[in-house]
């Protein structure tokens, strides 16, 4: 898309602009460099916490660079062990929800792709009607546990494994493919499998790219499931959990500075070297930051699938 | 459900191939490769999506887990009567309403308008990086969010620092905890998340439009404005218009997350929606019924919605969803 812009802008070599049109240019740059501001300060105030020292940060007046350089938050969170285990957690089910999502997409996004398939239509209809009709929180919640699947890891991939927007996307990628490809490969004698894994899925790369991205994210950031299902199985907590925690015994105090007292008198004696408030900061990086190293890198995907599944889904 | 679209696809199947059944069965033993790679996940939606359903039984029993189904006191229209004579769901419902409706206007609104001003953007990089840096927000999670809110927020963050500095007040001001403040703080909230990432599909639109409409105008002599107005405004509007439709029927969704872990003792009165309502009621007090009573009446409304929205559009002869 950006592309697209670029051709379109870059023929139309303007006439010497008038005043009316500068004053616009400099009002409409001035208020984009603005909403930039709002939206990285708080990342970079936070980043800049979590790096200053923790009883030095209480003074305030901390906004975009520490003080006092050090790297004891980062340490004293890492060494926690709840904290080390829910960041493992976490890691082990964006991995393994991502990569169970992106697959089983792609495999039913494929049959729903082939026009002859005897069972595309029912198929695409029940996938489709999911996404006005769903049970609600209680009813899932007796299904989950009914299911057994309380106080197990396996809650976190099995009711999102295939999600209706992802299929929406890849199927009309599949469709845009050029026909010659996947025809050529069926006379070739390639059955149905060998045509799926060695032609239909290196071809969707981008798109896969895509729903990898949606799924990592969402698993990452996922704290509700963990809430409902495995809050009295400490050892299927999970970062954001532990994060939000935290979040929920400040918001009692309603003082960031006296933010996540419990978190910190579980702790230990070291407790005075870091404070609530630092540690919040720190996680709050360590929570984020794999997010924001990750998705400018994707941005081209994401675009074109959002451009795709945002108006056809 | 299920039923009807067992029948209307295998029907769809069978008069496509006269044949019938016999053929029907060939072509699925033919085609066994694909059952095997979708049929697998057919079941997974069934258990995981379909079977949920039968949970809304629930919420006209006098539901006692310990009983089988067959067991259980039916209770008819109970707790529906219940529901609408309490004054505690009326708040939530109220809230809920308040907040997806300002999330509608607002959301539209911020998005649109920075999609225009991001198209009036001539220098490419300056263009990507204000993208770029829009999108964040909406990848972080909300709790992460809710944690930046609270921060920025509290008596000695940042708003009532400059608020301070610039001696509009002479106390930090406690914004969590003044009731009528949650919507605006919940809106403004929302559309920091999500403003930038909205825009992507009225940014796409936008490259769509034929560029040979923009150089017309601007020899007819219309400016900046007149241009967005005329040309670029009309040019995404079958692309609001499906949005919208999208957005109308998820106007009993008012988001679960932000009211949840912004909301507090304090401000409960305007942040308490009916996604928190059944949560309260089902997981911690363990009332499914009625809880379940109040998660079916919010989809039974949306689905309504819904269909509302896109007859009205079907009429006005635009894009619709079906």
């Amino acid at each position: 898309m950006a592309e697209l812009a670029v051709k379109t802008k870059k023929p139309k070599q303007r006439r010497p602009t008038s005043l009316g049109d500068r004053i616009f240019d400099y009002a409409n740059y001035t208020f984009l460099t603005l909403l930039m501001v709002v939206t990285l300060y708080p990342f970079l105030n936070t980043l800049a916490v979590s790096l200053n020292d923790a009883n030095d940060s209480i003074r305030g007046g901390i906004y975009v660079w520490p003080r006092e350089w050090t790297l004891d938050n980062y340490k004293y969170v890492l060494a926690e062990a709840t904290i080390f285990h829910a960041t493992m957690i976490s890691i082990l089910r964006t991995v393994i929800g991502t990569i169970a999502t992106v697959f089983c997409s792609a495999m039913v996004a494929y049959t729903i792709s082939r026009q002859d398939y005897v069972l595309r239509k029912f198929v695409t209809v029940a996938f489709i009607l999911t996404m006005y009709i769903n049970g609600g929180l209680i009813p899932n919640f007796l299904l989950i546990r009914d299911l057994g699947l309380i106080d197990s890891f396996w809650v976190y991939i099995w009711p999102g494994l295939i999600g209706v927007f992802n299929l929406i996307i890849i199927r009309s990628f599949i469709e845009g493919l050029p026909e010659s490809i996947l025809e050529s490969a069926r006379i070739d004698g390639a059955g149905e499998y060998r045509n799926f894994f060695s032609i239909v899925l290196p071809l969707c790369t981008p798109v896969l790219a895509t729903v990898a991205l949606f799924t990592g994210v969402y698993q990452w950031n996922q704290w509700f499931d963990v809430f409902l299902y495995n809050s009295s199985n400490i050892d299927l907590s999970t970062l954001q959990y532990e994060l939000q925690k935290i979040l929920q015994n400040s918001n009692a105090s309603m003082s960031a500075k006296s933010a996540g007292d419990a978190f910190a008198s579980a702790g230990n004696q070291d407790a005075n070297a870091v404070t609530p408030f630092s540690i919040r900061a720190t996680m709050t990086i360590a929570a984020s930051l794999p997010i924001i190293m990750v998705y400018p890198f994707l941005q081209k995907y994401f675009v074109k699938g959002m451009t795709v599944g945002g108006v056809k889904g | 459900m299920e039923n009807n679209t067992v029948s209307a696809a295998s029907s769809s199947a069978r008069s496509k191939k006269p044949a019938g059944l016999p053929r029907f069965f060939r072509l699925l033993f033919q085609q066994r490769a694909l059952v095997v790679m979708s049929v697998p996940f057919l079941i997974w939606l069934f258990i995981f999506k379909y079977l949920p359903l039968w949970g809304w039984t629930i919420a006209f029993q006098k539901y006692k887990p310990a009983l089988g189904f067959w067991d259980q006191e039916w209770a008819g229209f109970e707790h529906f009567r219940f529901l609408f004579a309490d004054e505690r769901f009326l708040r939530v419902l109220r809230n809920t309403l308040a907040m997806s409706g300002i999330n509608l206007v607002l959301g539209f609104v911020t998005a649109i308008v920075l999609a225009l001003l991001l198209n009036e953007v001539r220098k490419v990089m300056f263009k990507r990086i204000v993208q770029t840096i829009s999108y964040l927000p909406h990848f972080i999670s909300w709790v992460v969010a809710a944690g930046i809110i609270q921060s920025t927020l509290s008596p000695d963050g940042i708003i009532n620092e400059l608020l301070e500095k610039s001696n509009f007040i002479q106390e930090g001001i406690l914004f969590l905890g003044i009731p009528e403040y949650f919507w605006g703080i919940f809106g403004a909230g929302t559309v920091w998340k999500d403003v930038g990432w909205n825009t992507i599909v009225y940014l796409a639109a936008m490259t769509m439009i034929d560029p040979a409409q923009y150089e017309a105008a601007e020899m007819d002599g219309a400016g900046r404005f007149k241009r967005m107005w005329h040309i670029t405004l009309p040019g995404i509007k079958p692309v609001i218009v499906v949005l919208l439709i999208m957005n109308i029927g998820y106007l009993m969704e008012s988001g679960f997350e932000p009211q949840y872990l912004l909301g507090n003792g304090m401000n409960i009165d305007y942040s308490e929606n009916l996604d928190i309502f059944v949560l309260k009621y089902g997981i911690a007090q363990g009332n499914f019924s009625l809880s379940i009573a109040a998660g079916m009446f919010k989809t039974v409304v949306s689905f309504i919605l819904l269909f509302i929205a896109n007859n009205i559009s079907k009429r006005l002869g635009e894009a619709r969803l079906y």
